[in-house]
């Protein structure tokens, strides 16, 4: 194990605000694997430490325990955790309850079910003030509106009497930063704080952390995504497996990455590594793999000046099967409003028009609220639209009834950002394969059912093994249910049911927002070639413009249900023209 | 900042475990409560392995006699064998219990699935009934059935079947509605399915699995109504051997002869009690499997 006793680069004199040495925490029977085994590290007033890592890593668990909230089979080990010099190693709950909000504060990444719902937002942030503090209400209540001033929220009167249901996501957000600088702690930990957040909402609560810090508040990011991080953290620690693997100033650990770990999550963002490029490389890969800020820079400055990207030489696609139209969906003037409480109608899509050429990848990307779900729902369907159009390999698909159109289902194959709640809960993963392909395949003249149904059918068998090997899951698979699967697991399984028609469409809603970093890099991957071997022609949806620039031909910009802006990817993204676009680019997370 | 939130997702693991490894309470409680069913059921079908006698055989010079060897639980005021009584009642009381549940089942199955389906005028008619059937405590309305049609074994079970109705209907509603614009339905419209398939491959199923449990309870509690009908002389008629007729009878020599009341009470109670942990187990089974 290699733990590098880390110092500060440059600490005033003093205790550090935090310094963890030999930190080990286990569950259940002593016998069992710690799931964070002998690490140290140190955090100096006003700077910031990344600790980061894949989901399963630990991050979180070390964070907690920071805090005393391991749990209560937890077995806590260290030769030192202390905050601001003072010893919190085996404190009593009772004491520890004192230490948290005064010592160091927490805040998480779902604000939504971190605040209650049925108490005002004001209320929720003078609690640890009324807790640990023998302020008078009215001084609560006057520090309170200090507070949501100094997180940029405005009009404070109004906002700490609303509840946390009434407050946008990144609202939320700067709430539960506010109550956890009520008592300006010495250590601010931050959770995936942003994880959930729009990218241009996510950029606002990192500038609001990075003040923080500058304030000489020690902050702990924690998080699996190291573009994100790389922009306010002085110094990063790269988790796997419970333990650090690599620690050093950002721009080191980021420049020259040792760890094969490492080089895996750099290559793994997605954002400026041009089409075609690998981004989940081969973890044993030695030391060749192009993940030096270098070479990302490179290779965003090639990708940016022309599509010809040199980085890895993409393998020339399939040749397009010869049938059809080259425009394989068209949508034109697509228009769908909601009536809303007080009988106001809200357009969620407003003249809406693209083509997807076929073959190529269409990215529309677009905030929370853009309105690009609808257009999702009705591309596939599921809506009709009030006023326009859908075509379907040229032929009319939104117009006819449902009926008319089941024909060509199909063509159109769909993935989803909740891969879990796309399944039928009762149905194992051969199951679900198993209908998909009965779908596509030949009917009994009799009956005009699914010839390829019974269990044992061999071909169905077949084709159902031959889908699992397209999407790389494992035939030990087939009988879990999809609630046993990880993350990305299921999102392939929801791939392969995708493909079980041969569908000359994929639509993809969002289908990576859920994962982690380098589970994401795996699914785009694997996107990416099955696009080229089986000539599909990809609508993907993202709120993330880095995933979207990594896989699209070209970009259309939605914003309050218009597409604002739409053009080819490397002229979108070499000069984008619409201040909104502009806006948008500059917030995507990036390696410096 | 919930304290609770950070534990339960700590807590993940620790969960996982106990979800598969059962306290060992409760696993000895579904071994006792299977054990009975069991013995209950053998009963109900062939009475006369378990208890070879004559339920209604009279012997008036055994009036009256406790618990002893050759009368296990006494006998009545015929001197009829309360132990044979008991284990012949078993059938009927079954039956009107898995009949009554049926009936309403079935009963909660149409109008649930008609309101969820339809929708609209119906789906508003069907509630507005439920409603005001639920206005009424089950048994009054199960008393208001045997009132109009007199009592009597077939009208005690309609009755019972009637009462539970309205509950299941509404359960059945509001699963269907859930279903039918889950995920997982509208991904099957996506795929091609036609919409006669997703309701026989997807919604029902979905739908009516949860029901399985609902009504493995609702057997114990159907069979509670009937014999508190029979109690009330308004389901089987004496001298048919049935617990609540039995328990009836027993009433009047309470404080001379318990054994007349008490084993045909604790048979209702174990049926209840044993409906119940099955059912119960059968629900932890679906929430785990």
């Amino acid at each position: 194990m290699s733990a590098h006793p880390v110092t500060p680069a440059a600490g005033p004199a003093g205790p550090p605000a935090l310094r963890v040495r030999n930190l080990s925490v286990g569950f259940g029977r002593s016998g069992a694997d710690p799931v964070v085994s002998g690490i140290s590290f140190e955090v100096a007033a006003g700077e910031c430490l990344a600790i980061v890592g894949e989901s399963g890593s630990g991050k979180s668990v070390t964070a907690r325990t920071l805090l005393g909230l391991a749990g209560a089979d937890a077995r806590v080990q260290a030769d030192e955790m202390s905050i601001a010099g003072a010893s919190v190693l085996a404190l009593s709950e009772a004491s520890w309850r004192r230490r948290r909000g005064r010592d160091v504060g927490l805040v998480l990444q779902d604000a939504l079910s971190s605040l209650d719902p049925l108490r005002p937002v004001g209320r929720e942030i003078a609690d640890s003030l009324r807790l640990h503090t023998t302020l008078a209400p009215a001084e609560r209540s006057s520090r309170v509106l200090e507070l949501l001033d100094s997180v940029g929220l405005p009009d404070g009167e109004l906002r700490s009497r609303q509840r946390s249901g009434e407050l946008s996501g990144g609202q939320r957000q700067r709430a539960l930063i506010a109550s956890a600088i009520a008592l300006d702690p010495p250590l601010l930990i931050a959770d995936e704080p942003t994880t959930a957040l729009d990218v241009t909402v996510q950029a606002q609560i990192l500038e609001l952390l990075e003040r923080i810090k500058r304030r000489g508040t020690a902050l702990i990011l924690i998080s699996h995504d190291l573009a994100v991080v790389s922009r306010i953290a002085d110094r990063v620690a790269v988790m796997s497996n419970g333990r650090i693997v690599e620690t050093g100033p950002t721009h080191e650990v980021l420049g020259r990455p040792r760890h094969a770990e490492t080089r895996a999550m750099v290559a793994a963002v997605p954002a400026g590594k041009p089409r075609g490029t690998l981004l989940a490389a081969p973890r044993a890969a030695g030391p060749a793999a192009p993940a030096t800020a270098a070479a990302a820079a490179a290779a965003a400055a090639a990708s940016a000046a022309t599509s010809a990207a040199t980085a890895t030489p993409r393998p020339a696609r399939a040749a397009a099967p010869d049938i059809g139209p080259a425009i394989v969906l068209e949508a034109t003037g697509l228009t769908k409003g909601f009536r809303m409480p007080g009988g106001t109608r809200l357009l969620a899509v407003d003249d809406v028009s693209f083509r997807l050429e076929r073959g190529t990848t269409l990215g529309i990307v677009g905030e929370s609220g853009s309105g690009k779900t609808t257009t999702a729902r009705l591309v596939l369907a599921l809506s009709a639209p009030d006023h326009g159009e859908v075509r379907v390999l040229g032929r009319p698909w939104s117009s006819v009834s449902e009926q008319d159109r089941r024909p060509l289902r199909t063509s159109v194959g769909a993935i989803y950002q909740d891969a879990l709640g796309s399944f039928d809960p009762r149905l194992s993963v051969r199951d679900i394969l198993r209908h998909a392909v009965a779908l596509d395949g030949p009917r009994r003249p009799d009956t005009g059912r699914p010839a390829l149904f019974g269990a044992h059918n061999g071909e169905a068998q077949a084709r159902v093994a031959e889908l699992l090997d397209r999407v790389r899951l494992s035939p030990a698979l087939l009988d879990r249910r999809p609630l046993e699967l990880s993350g990305g697991q299921r999102q392939r399984v929801g791939i392969a049911r995708a493909l079980a028609s041969r569908p000359q469409i994929l639509v993809c809603d969002e289908p990576v927002s859920a994962l982690d970093v380098g589970v994401q890099a795996q699914v785009l991957d694997l996107l990416d070639e099955l696009q080229r071997e089986l000539a599909l022609s990809l609508l993907f949806i993202s709120h993330d413009l880095g995933v979207v620039q990594h896989v699209s031909d070209r970009v259309a910009v939605m914003n309050e249900g218009r597409i604002v802006e739409q053009a080819d990817a490397p002229s979108f993204f070499a000069s984008p023209t619409h201040p909104y676009t502009r806006r948008l680019l500059s917030a995507v997370p990036r390696l410096p | 900042m919930s304290d609770l939130e950070l534990q339960a997702e700590l807590g993940l693991g620790a969960r996982r475990q106990g979800a598969t490894r059962r306290p060992r309470r409760i696993a000895v409680a579904e071994g006792l409560a299977g054990a009975v069913a069991l013995f209950l059921v053998l009963s109900a079908v062939m009475p006369q392995l378990v208890a070879p006698g004559d339920p209604l055989a009279i012997d008036p010079l055994q009036a009256f006699q406790p618990p002893s060897l050759p009368h296990w639980f006494g006998t009545d005021e015929s001197g009829r064998d309360l132990y044979t009584r008991v284990v012949h009642g078993t059938g009927n009381s079954l039956l009107i219990g898995v009949l009554a549940t049926t009936i309403g089942l079935g009963l909660g199955v149409l109008l649930g699935t008609l309101a969820g389906m339809l929708g609209g005028f119906v789906d508003f008619t069907v509630n507005r009934v439920l409603e005001v059937l639920f206005a009424f405590p089950g048994l009054l309305l199960a008393l208001l059935v045997i009132l109009i049609y007199g009592p009597g074994v077939a009208t005690a079970t309609i009755a019972v079947g009637l009462s539970t109705a309205p509950g299941y209907a509404r359960i059945i509603r509001a699963q269907l509605v859930q279903v039918r614009s889950s995920a997982f339905v509208e991904a099957a419209t996506v795929q091609g399915l036609t919409p006669r398939r997703i309701l026989a491959r997807h919604i029902l199923p979905n739908t009516l699995a949860p029901l399985l449990v609902l009504a493995t309870l609702g057997v114990g509690q159907a069979i509670v109504w009937a014999t508190a009908l029979s109690y009330l002389g308004l389901g089987a008629q004496p001298p048919a051997a049935e617990w609540g007729a039995m328990l009836s009878a027993g009433r009047t020599y309470i404080t001379s002869a318990w054994w007349m009341s008490f084993f045909p009470g604790l048979f209702i109670v174990l049926t209840a009690v044993t409906a119940t942990t099955l059912g119960r187990a059968i629900e932890r089974r679906m929430r785990h499997a």
